[in-house]
C-alpha cells in the first residue's frame, strides 16, 4: 500500500476539531496547573509538618511516576472509591496536577529565591499572612519563573496527547478516529504530528509575548 | 491495602520493570549516539549537515512522543518498516530522546571555549579527533547533569509503549487495575517499581556528576 496524503482532506473537519480540543486541554489545564502548582508551593513552605509532609510525598509520587499511569489511576482507578469521572476530566484533572507538580518546584525555588523583605514590608503595612503572598509574593514569584512555567506548558500540549488513551476525543484520538476508516496510518498521524508542531510553534510564540509583557523593566 | 493480593501479583510487576529498565537503557543507548551525532550535526559548518540535524531536532521536540511512536508502530508497515512492538518502543523512544540530548549535547559543547577548537586544529588534529581527544572530554563533565535529567523524563517516558502493546510496568498497571479492582494497591506497587528505578538512576547520575565536575574544573 504507497502513500496516499489526499484522503486527508475528506477528514479536515474532524481532524481541526480535534486539533481545537486539544488547544482546549493545554489552555485549561496550563491554566489550573498554575494555580495548583502556586498553593502547592505555597504550601510546602508552611512551617506545619503535618502540611509538608504529605505535599511532599505528593510530590515526590507525581514527580517519580509516569502521567499514563496517574492517568489510567484517575480514570480507571478513582470509580473504585466512588469518584466517577468522565475521560475528559479524568484526562483535565491527571494533566493539571501531574504538572502542577513541576510547576510547584519551580514556584517554591522562585519564593525562597524572593527578598524576605518583600514579605515583612507587606506584613508591616498591615496585610494579612494570605494577602501578602498573594498580591506581594506570589506575583513577584510568578514573573521569575514564567520562562520555566511556559516550558511546562509546552510540555503539556505534547503530553495532552496521552488522554487519547482513554478516549479523550482530542487530536491524536481523532487521528485515530480517521485511521479505523480509512487503514491509512501513516498519514493521519504525520498530520497530527504536524498540527501538534504548528500549536507547539503558536503557543511559543503566545508565551515569549507574555514574558515581554510580564517582564520587569530594569 | 490488600496486602495478600500484593503478594500474589508483585512478581509481574517485577518481572514487568525489568522491561521497563530494558526499553529504557536501549532507548537511552540510541538517544546518545542519535545525540551526539545531531549536536555536532547542528554544529557543523556545512549545510548538507546542519540542515538535517536541525529539522531532526526540532521536529522530534515540536511533536508528541505517543504520536512518533503510533507513526513508526502503525505507520510503519507502510513504508516498509514491519517492527515487533518492543523494537518499534525503542526505535521511538530512542529518537525522541536523542533531539532533546541533542540539546544537551550542544549545550555542553558549546560550553567549552572556543580557542580548544583552535589549538586542536593548529596542533595538527582533524576533526573527528578534535572532538573525540579534546572537546568531548571537557564537555563531558558540563552534560553529565543535562543529560541525566533527559534520561530520568525518558524512564517515564517509557510508560507510553504500553499503548503500542508492550509489556511493561505501565501496562501491566492498567491490566491489574481493571481485572483485580484494587486501584490504590496497583497504583502503589507500580509507582514503588518506577520510584526505585528513578531513584537508583537520579543517584547514580548525581554520583558521576560530583565525580566529574570535580575533575572539570581542577
Amino acid at each position: 500500500m504507497g502513500l496516499d496524503f489526499t484522503v486527508l482532506l475528506e477528514y479536515r473537519d474532524l481532524i481541526l476539531t480535534g486539533a481545537v480540543w486539544t488547544a482546549v486541554l493545554t489552555i485549561v489545564s496550563g491554566i489550573a496547573s498554575v494555580f495548583v502548582g502556586t498553593v502547592l508551593a505555597v504550601a510546602q513552605l508552611s512551617r506545619n509538618r503535618w502540611v509538608t509532609a504529605p505535599v511532599a510525598a505528593f510530590m515526590w509520587v507525581f514527580m517519580g511516576t509516569p502521567l499514563l499511569l496517574q492517568l489510567y489511576f484517575i480514570y480507571f482507578g478513582l470509580v473504585e472509591i466512588g469518584i466517577d469521572l468522565s475521560a475528559f476530566w479524568s484526562g483535565i484533572i491527571a494533566l493539571s496536577v501531574h504538572f502542577a507538580v513541576y510547576n510547584a518546584d519551580v514556584i517554591r525555588a522562585a519564593i525562597a529565591a524572593l527578598d524576605s523583605g518583600q514579605y515583612e514590608a507587606a506584613r508591616s503595612l498591615g496585610l494579612g499572612r494570605f494577602q501578602a503572598l498573594r498580591l506581594v509574593v506570589i506575583p513577584q514569584a510568578l514573573r521569575n519563573v514564567a520562562p520555566a512555567l511556559g516550558n511546562n506548558m509546552i510540555a503539556l500540549l505534547k503530553e495532552s496527547s496521552l488522554v487519547s488513551i482513554i478516549g479523550v476525543m482530542e487530536l491524536t484520538l481523532s487521528a485515530q478516529k480517521a485511521i479505523s476508516e480509512t487503514y491509512r496510518p501513516f498519514e493521519f498521524y504525520i498530520l497530527a504530528a504536524a498540527i501538534y508542531y504548528v500549536l507547539n510553534m503558536g503557543l511559543e510564540y503566545i508565551l515569549a509575548r507574555i514574558e515581554q509583557k510580564t517582564a520587569l523593566t530594569r | 491495602m490488600d496486602i495478600e493480593l500484593i503478594l500474589k501479583v508483585w512478581v509481574f510487576f517485577a518481572k514487568a520493570a525489568l522491561v521497563t529498565v530494558e526499553v529504557s537503557a536501549l532507548a537511552c543507548a540510541l538517544g546518545l549516539a542519535l545525540g551526539l551525532i545531531g549536536a555536532l550535526g547542528k554544529l557543523s559548518d556545512y549545510r548538507a549537515l546542519r540542515y538535517p540535524a536541525t529539522v531532526y531536532v526540532s521536529a522530534f521536540r515540536g511533536t508528541p512522543c505517543l504520536v512518533q511512536l503510533f507513526i513508526i508502530y502503525f505507520g510503519g508497515p507502510q513504508i516498509g518498516l514491519n517492527l515487533e512492538p518492543f523494537a518499534a518502543g525503542v526505535l521511538g523512544l530512542g529518537l525522541n530522546i536523542g533531539a532533546y540530548m541533542s540539546e544537551s549535547i550542544r549545550g555542553a559543547i558549546v560550553a567549552v571555549d572556543r580557542g580548544q577548537w583552535d589549538a586542536a586544529r593548529s596542533l595538527g588534529l582533524r576533526y573527528l579527533p578534535t572532538v573525540r581527544l579534546v572537546i568531548l572530554p571537557q564537555a563531558a563533565a558540563l552534560m553529565i547533569r543535562p543529560l541525566g535529567v533527559n534520561t530520568v523524563a525518558l524512564i517515564k517516558g517509557s510508560a507510553l509503549v504500553s499503548a503500542i502493546s508492550v509489556v511493561e510496568l505501565t501496562y501491566t498497571a492498567h491490566r491489574f487495575i481493571s481485572s483485580t479492582y484494587k486501584p490504590f494497591e496497583m497504583f502503589a506497587l507500580s509507582a514503588f517499581f518506577y520510584l526505585i528505578i528513578i531513584t537508583v538512576v537520579t543517584r547514580a547520575i548525581r554520583a558521576l556528576d560530583e565525580r566529574y565536575a570535580v575533575q572539570g574544573h581542577g
